[in-house]
């Protein structure tokens, strides 16, 4: 056995492949930031939330329906990712096309429907659900009756907007789940086939990490072979550049771009469910990581697909090793890199310079 | 949340029993802690529904004391719980506040009380400094502290051969204490301290640290943390199967209600201290059953459990002085002992601290468990004596004088 630095080899390389472990959900969260930003120019501060609801949709589907954690890798990921839907459609999307009426119709519906129905006296959490339901309903039956709008076009609203919108966002989402559920926590058990692990000789591997590394490579390739390499993904990227002309061959570029939220939204929550067995399912799970997540997407180059990917594995691997050097500056580490990745190339280590 | 927190806070939650032609006295009770977030599983609504009983069962009524409970959630912030405790003490004529969870509002609350001449009884704040060197003649400590809980898992652990330890601690204040509190009782009780790993408060992964601590080799893996970052942990630990090759955790501030949330497959084999078990004795089993009858089938904690014996013993100095005066009803609870169904026989010490036994529990593995709530099993006892920091280790400004 040989060290390296001082530290037994053994160690190290046991702490690179956790590192690379927490590395895939880094690149599986950052992926789904960077197709929303890349794509729809959103800054989608409620991607941890969306995480978190990810787990918590899990833990549901376990407790309620009794749907166990395969189908919920499925089932998840399409739940979290309509809800998203429905918050481009009542809120992202009359932003950026400057209408916000039917946002306005949505919330004073909701906070009405709110206070009838806490006037009745049914379970907080359950009567904000039910009013968000109503208030989507009506903006809904807005959009089609109320009067016709007709936006226009390619006009970019700044992102600040959007990054404030979607804070708030996971607040209000953070909260009721919080009111609903505590925040100790709740139980949720690794899947049979995956339970036990490994002896690698240098360190144990439970089955379970290792399934996560190998299922987030495989969505991000798929991501970015759809995106980068097949017609659909040249139709996503021709919309965020000239939306208007591509409309004008015929594509239908608003359900395009709604759908594309829909699909991050659905990344994060398929992160949340892998990581549901291993940490903590807690309301605040998502608070916790979406900083560290957003200096990914920073240092990979806002937007850069490919760059978000190699840079959340390439950070999980410095992490990995701060922590066996310095363990007291593990939480910094990243934020470092940021500052010395921006100050040499402001666009990061993938973007393009505007 | 918090609107809906502060709406609850101004609503009195209970009117007692009582109100007959020979009441003499009429006390208020204070029910002050964490009603919705962090800490509300510890303590929480089921302190109120434990203050509640202790009102019934010490039949004040027919005694002539005259209870009205109201309770408020401070939701974690010292300005909030000190805003309350004003208000309770001036305009609502409040005479007791009661649990107080998170030691940051504990300690404000403290000083409110002290200036306003009242009695202050923490049963789920732990910070020892309330009967340390911010201890006041108002405050009476009840259920435990932190140097008890440090203590009690350094000392009993490392006598049970628990004799090498590793720490995992969160890198902030608290953290440190905790690991410097244990550690002194371990190496007092004969035991190593191999190394520590101090890491980022709210970090999600623990694999790597987990690690550290097992190839240290130290039977004992000290959690000097709290809430998510130790079920974390644990989580993490029972995944890389830590405890399945030897290695022993041991949380230094976990509560029955963790566990819960955990899940004994995970938690299993966990060490902690304690003030209170539900299945301790026929009294606490007694006791416990009637308490989950009235709320939802929980059993108490620990914390929940000292609100109720706190309520006992203030009742039983009110009937003692016939009169609800602060200073003679706190020195009558200094001087009459604590004997109590839940907390066995203590006293009240001159810094205010309620010392009775604490107890060191291992959690069951899912086969030893026969219900849902057969989730501890008693290691080791720690007497009366020893369970407490000694009186003169404090640096309390009331003790000498008195």
């Amino acid at each position: 056995m040989f060290t390296i630095f001082g530290i037994p080899s053994a160690a190290l390389f046991g702490q690179l492949l956790l590192g690379l472990i927490n590395g895939s959900f880094y690149a599986m969260l950052s992926l789904g930031l960077a197709v929303i930003f890349g794509l729809l120019n959103i800054i989608n501060f409620a991607h941890g939330a969306q995480y978190m609801m990810g787990a918590f949709v899990a833990w549901m589907l376990l407790n309620y329906a009794g749907i166990g954690y395969w189908w919920a890798l499925l089932l998840a990921p399409i739940l979290v990712g309509l809800f998203g839907i429905l918050l481009d459609r009542n809120f992202i999307k009359p932003m950026n096309d400057n209408n916000t009426k039917r946002s306005f119709v949505m919330v004073i519906t909701s906070v009405l429907a709110m206070v009838v129905i806490t006037y009745l006296g049914v379970n907080p959490s359950l009567g904000f659900a039910i009013s968000v339901g109503i208030g989507v309903v009506a903006a809904t039956l807005w959009d089609r009756f109320g009067p016709t709008f007709v936006a226009l076009g390619d006009q970019h609203v700044d992102h600040l907007y959007g990054l404030l919108l979607t804070f708030g966002m996971a607040l209000i989402i953070q909260g009721v789940f919080r009111n609903q559920y505590g925040v100790s926590g709740l139980p949720y058990g690794i899947p049979p086939q995956l339970s036990g692990g490994q002896n690698l000789g240098f360190m144990f591997l439970p089955n379970y990490r290792g399934w996560v590394v190998a299922a987030s490579m495989f969505v991000c390739l798929v991501t970015w072979f759809v995106i980068e390499k097949t017609k659909l993904g040249a139709y996503l990227r021709a919309a965020t550049e000239n939306p208007t002309l591509v409309q004008a061959f015929g594509v239908n570029v608003p359900l395009l771009i709604t759908l594309t939220y829909g699909f991050g939204v659905g990344l994060a929550a398929l992160a949340g469910v892998l990581a549901a067995p291993i940490y903590s399912v807690n309301p605040n799970m998502g608070a916790d990581l979406i900083i560290v997540v957003f200096a990914v997407v920073v240092i990979g180059g806002m937007g850069s697909i490919l760059g978000s990917v190699i840079t959340g594995f390439a950070l999980g691997l410095v992490e990995g090793l701060t922590k066996v050097f310095y363990p007291e500056a593990s939480a910094t580490v990243i934020f470092v890199v940021m500052v010395l990745v921006l100050l040499v190339k402001p666009a990061g280590l993938f973007g393009r310079a505007q | 949340m918090n609107r809906s927190g502060l709406l609850s806070a101004v609503a009195a939650v209970a009117l007692l029993a009582g109100g007959s032609a020979q009441a003499q006295v009429a006390v208020k009770i204070g029910v002050l802690n964490d009603m919705a977030g962090l800490y509300a599983d510890i303590s929480g609504p089921g302190s109120v529904v434990a203050a509640r009983m202790a009102v019934e069962d010490f039949k004040a009524a027919e005694k002539g004391i005259k209870v009205d409970i109201v309770s408020a959630d401070h939701q974690n912030k010292p300005d909030v719980g000190s805003n309350i405790a004003r208000q309770w003490y001036d305009q609502d004529g409040v005479d007791v506040i009661l649990d107080v969870t998170t030691s940051s509002v504990a300690l404000a609350v403290n000083e409110v009380t002290r200036e306003k001449k009242k009695v202050f009884i923490p049963s789920g704040g732990g910070t020892s400094d309330l009967t340390g060197e911010k201890c006041s003649p108002y405050t009476v400590h009840w259920t435990y502290d932190t140097w008890a809980l440090a203590n009690g898992t350094g000392t009993a652990l490392t006598r049970q051969g628990g004799n090498s330890w590793f720490f995992l601690t969160a890198d902030y204040a608290f953290g440190s204490a905790l690991e410097r509190d244990t550690s002194a009782a371990v190496t007092k009780a004969g035991g190593k301290v191999l190394g520590s790993v101090r890491h980022p408060l709210s970090g999600s992964d623990f694999s790597s640290f987990l690690l550290q601590a097992q190839s240290s080799k130290a039977k004992v893996i000290g959690l000097a943390n709290a809430g998510a970052d130790t079920t974390n942990a644990i989580k993490q630990a029972a995944e890389f199967g830590i405890t399945q090759a030897g290695q022993s955790l041991a949380g230094l501030l976990v509560f029955s209600s963790d566990v819960k949330a955990l899940g004994l497959q995970v938690a299993q084999g966990l060490v902690l201290t304690e003030a209170f078990y539900w299945d301790q004795t026929d009294a606490t089993r007694e006791f416990s059953k009637r308490f989950a009858a009235k709320f939802d089938g929980k059993m108490p904690t620990s914390s929940q459990a000292g609100v109720y014996s706190s309520v006992l013993h203030y009742l039983k100095a009110v009937e003692a002085t016939k009169a609800k005066d602060s200073e003679k009803v706190v020195a009558k609870m200094k001087e009459i002992p604590i004997d109590d169904a839940l907390f066995g026989k203590g006293s009240v010490r001159a810094d205010g601290r309620a010392i009775h036994p604490m107890y060191l529990f291992q959690v069951k593995t899912p086969a030893e468990s026969k219900g849902p709530w057969d989730i501890y099993k008693t290691l080791a006892t720690i007497p009366t004596e020893e369970a407490f920091r000694p009186l003169n280790e404090g640096n309390c400004p009331l003790v000498g004088k008195s």
